[in-house]
């Protein structure tokens, strides 16, 4: 057998034809809070997903990473249950509570046996709705924050992007701040700074909760509805992010870490907001430059033909405000001059030629071809459905996905490229063993 | 599950899951790290690179999209017994990915120009690794912990050997080791077991047989005394570990060691292919409130992973800023001491086995999971060691997790390794 192209023909059509849809229930409570549910029964298992919008951008001008102790404390102490209670509670079930802060939702996800479900639910409900902080409790997981933000200063990668992400976004806008924060205000926050913060944030009609697995819908939403439905709290006042702007000239920045083997390199833009009409151009031209395959074009050049780097690839973040686009390579530190070059020299092939029909055609299969396995496990489907929920996308978005990626034209991907990436536009950031000649 | 054997040797593995319209297709060689010869460390890894860079029937150029036309993704790994790959996709590209598996076992190229590539991406992936102060800590105690055995040298190999290493050298041993009997293919998904038999004989059926395979029998010599070294680099943060020569996954002192574990640090399941996805449950384990919760350490964790001969169990510790490295030392080995001295309770044996049965559920939870753990004990200790792992953790008993914690955590038993770092000097300072 050898390949023929004519096997790919009308694929993505059949598929669009037999992919059922999530169909997911929703229903909104009387408090505002909002409740997705969706049965799947490959395990006995249930995936809970409470979402606040509440993320790292709620952090206070003089408190960054505020947000992000909290996620580290909020489940160690409740009015109900003290951290030795919830202890018990989750290892005796065999779960674990996964805390994530991003810049919008500050979320708790667990995954559960089904039989454990009601109990699970009560739980998760109580962390995010009555944390208590304790003193001792605070104490600890500062400790544990302090150490992490150490680590990540010995990081070459994390160094290169936060700093990337500091000059894309500067004069303190949320998106350009560290998620974790600095040492020093992490040492000065207090358990009434975050009891603050909590009361401040968190809030019945800023809370979308996604229920996925083993169980059956309507008793989803009644449990929902009783552990979640007699919260009463305003919503809290919205907030409002300062304008992007974009970088008007290139920037190069340099962080030596002789103490390093590899240097990584961050190289990004400020993009477009993911509400924008033309989100999709702006996916499926970064599936094209940095993700098709093994990294796109950008794979293809460092690792493929030159043999330059483990990885090579891009990442497209539209967010609520105009999110980055990165380009993140990790090379010998001999090799940084010369994989920067190549990325421009991609970038500059981006903005200048655009990409081919045939590779639009390529990213465009593989994007709608992959939704069956990009929502086959219970904790997939549940942020799938947090994410469409939060940018307001509807319950059919997975099965409007492949036409709005099939309308995309070649020129509107063009046009994306035109406006997203400019060599002179281009922040750089180098962290590794290597300095500037 | 169906499992068939080719007549070129070739076992073949198919398990019929309906939930969703997606395939998974593995194939297994026993060929891994410990197969490798002084001087030709990394090789099993670096040979599995050269395995996606075009065939006979598969053009260069045309390696990309091959599977992405599908909706599909694909990848391999190599540890210590096994190196494997695997696509997964839309059902109805089980033909593509068994044609894909059949090239890749019969027709690599290995293009010199390829293999020079290759090289410099392979020393790339090294130097990521050595960035992070545990992953090189793990690797140095790897490494102490055995003397003889060739479980010692890390998966990616040393770096002169990935420096001095020929093309000559790669592709005798994927011709040694790629061959039907050396291999175990696994189909997950949904399929129909007739048809996907068939279509794997159809592609697979006229591959030829290899010679056995020789194997390196060398055993490692039982360990006589504590062994010790620390590393002392620049870098912000200390970190610790202690290794303990462990039972293979079908010795009799394996489950209750798993048992032993959960009770120390919590359960991470068996699957080494998911198993980076979370934490452990573990607030409430032994080593947790000892080091974590008395602000000792900032992390945790315990490993055990099935393994085809004695591997190591490792506890890793993350000191937490201003802790000094003696004194996580001792706090932990007197934990260890005290479950060696006194043995578990019912009730944390009971616990331990809740989590684990969790964790086998939550461990199977697509078509790419149950796939590979079928084939992940297939190459270690036959897939029924996969297909048993419920019942015999539920038979495990107090006595004999006693008995594992007696055999296995004495002193002379172990290796301790410090991360202990130096100052980061002023230019690489935040």
């Amino acid at each position: 057998m050898s390949l023929r192209t004519s096997d790919f023909v009308l694929r993505d059509f059949v598929l669009r034809a037999s992919w059922p849809g999530l169909a997911p229930a929703r229903t909104v409570l009387d408090n505002g809070a909002v409740v997705l549910a969706k049965r799947a029964s490959m395990t006995p298992a249930v995936a809970i997903h409470l979402a606040m919008r509440a993320g790292s951008s709620c952090d206070p001008d003089d408190a960054t990473g505020a947000t992000w102790l909290l996620s580290r404390v909020i489940d160690r102490g409740t009015a109900l249950r003290s951290a030795a209670d919830i202890a018990e509670e989750l290892d005796g079930r065999g779960i674990t509570i996964t805390t994530t802060v991003t810049r919008h939702l500050f979320s708790l996800l667990c995954t559960c046996l089904a039989d454990d479900f009601e109990p699970v639910l009560e739980l998760l409900g109580d962390i995010l709705m009555s944390p208590t902080i304790p003193d001792e409790e605070l104490a600890t997981r500062k400790g544990q924050v302090i150490t992490a933000i150490r680590q990540d200063d010995d990081n070459p990668g994390v160094r290169a992007s936060e700093t990337l992400m500091a000059l894309l976004y500067p004069n303190g806008h949320p998106y350009g701040r560290p998620t974790k924060g600095s040492i020093a205000v992490v040492e000065s926050l207090t358990r009434d700074r975050l009891l603050r913060l909590h009361e401040e944030r968190f809030a019945p009609a800023a809370l979308t909760a996604a229920i996925v697995g083993d169980v059956d819908v309507p008793r989803a939403l009644d449990v929902a509805a009783r552990v979640l439905g007699l919260w009463r709290k305003p919503l809290p006042t919205r907030t409002v992010l300062p304008p992007v702007r974009r970088a008007t000239t290139r920037s190069r920045s340099v962080i030596p870490m002789m103490n390093k083997a590899q240097a990584d390199i961050a190289y990004g833009f400020t993009t477009i907001a993911r509400r924008d009409p033309a989100y999709y151009a702006y996916w499926l031209m970064n599936n094209v430059f940095g993700q098709y395959s093994l990294g796109g074009r950008l794979g293809d050049s460092i690792r493929e033909r030159q043999g330059m780097a483990y990885y090579a690839s891009s990442s497209l973040d539209a967010n609520v405000v105009e999110g980055p686009l990165v380009v993140r390579a990790g090379v010998s530190p001999a090799n940084v001059d010369r994989a920067v070059a190549s990325i421009d020299e991609e970038v500059a092939r981006l903005a200048g030629e655009g990409v081919t029909e045939k590779e639009l055609d390529e990213s465009r299969r593989f994007l709608i071809g992959s939704i069956p396995r990009a929502l086959e496990t219970n904790a997939a489907i549940a942020n799938f459905l947090q994410n469409a929920e939060f940018f307001e996308l509807g319950l059919d978005y997975d099965v409007r996905l492949p036409e709005l990626l099939s309308a995309v034209t070649v020129d509107e991907v063009n046009a994306a490229a035109r406006h997203a990436v400019a060599v002179d536009r281009a922040t750089i950031v180098i962290a590794g063993p290597y300095r500037d000649s | 599950m169906r499992c068939a054997l080719l007549g070129n040797g070739l076992k073949v593995l198919i398990h019929e899951e309906h939930t969703a319209p997606l395939a998974s297709v593995w194939c297994w060689y026993k060929a891994g790290s410990k197969d490798e010869r002084p001087g030709l460390t990394g090789v099993s890894h670096w040979v599995e690179h050269m395995n996606f860079k075009g065939t006979t029937n598969i053009p260069r150029d045309q390696v990309k999209g091959i599977i992405e036309q599908f909706g599909g993704t694909w990848n391999g790994y190599t540890w210590i017994d096994q190196t494997t790959y695997f696509e997964t996709a839309t059902r109805d590209a089980l033909d593509r990915m068994l044609f894909i598996e059949s090239e890749r076992m019969a027709n690599c190229l290995y293009h010199p120009d390829d293999c020079e590539s290759e090289r410099t991406v392979i020393i790339s992936e090294l130097q990521g690794g050595d960035n992070d102060p545990d992953q090189l800590l793990d690797q140095e105690l790897t490494a102490t912990a055995f003397k003889a055995h060739p479980y010692r040298h890390p998966t990616i190999g040393w770096l002169p050997d990935l420096q001095t290493m020929t093309r000559d050298d790669l592709y005798g041993y994927y011709r040694r080791y790629y061959v039907p009997n050396n291999a175990t293919l696994v189909i997950v998904g949904d399929v129909e077991t007739d048809v996907a038999l068939r279509r794997a004989e159809h592609h697979f059926g006229a591959i030829q047989p290899g010679a056995e395979v020789s194997r390196i029998r060398t055993v490692e010599p039982e360990q006589t005394g504590e062994r010790r070294l620390t590393i002392r680099k620049p870098g912000t943060t200390a970190y610790l570990k202690v290794g303990y020569h462990a039972p293979s996954a079908t010795d009799g002192h394996f489950f209750p060691l798993l048992i032993l574990d959960a009770v120390l640090t919590g359960a991470k399941g068996l699957n080494l292919w998911s198993s980076f996805r979370g934490a452990a449950p573990q607030r409430s384990t032994r080593l947790y409130r000892a080091l974590v919760e008395r602000g000792i350490a900032s992390w945790v964790g315990g490993s055990l992973l099935p393994t085809e001969q004695p591997f190591l169990y490792t506890i890793s510790a993350t000191v937490t800023d201003g802790t000094p490295l003696p004194s996580a030392e001792s706090t932990l080995l007197e934990e260890l001491d005290r479950v060696e001295r006194g043995g578990i309770t019912d009730a944390e044996l009971t616990k331990a086995k809740a989590q684990l049965r969790a964790r086998l559920v939550f461990d199977s939870d697509s078509v790419t999971n149950i796939a590979h753990q079928l084939g992940y004990f297939e190459t270690i200790g036959g897939v029924e060691s996969f297909t048993t792992l419920a019942p015999r953790i539920a038979a495990v008993t107090v006595d004999e997790v006693n008995a594992a914690a007696r055999a296995v955590l004495p002193s002379a038993n172990r290796t301790i390794g410090w991360f202990d770092p130096l100052p980061v000097g002023e230019e690489s300072a935040k």
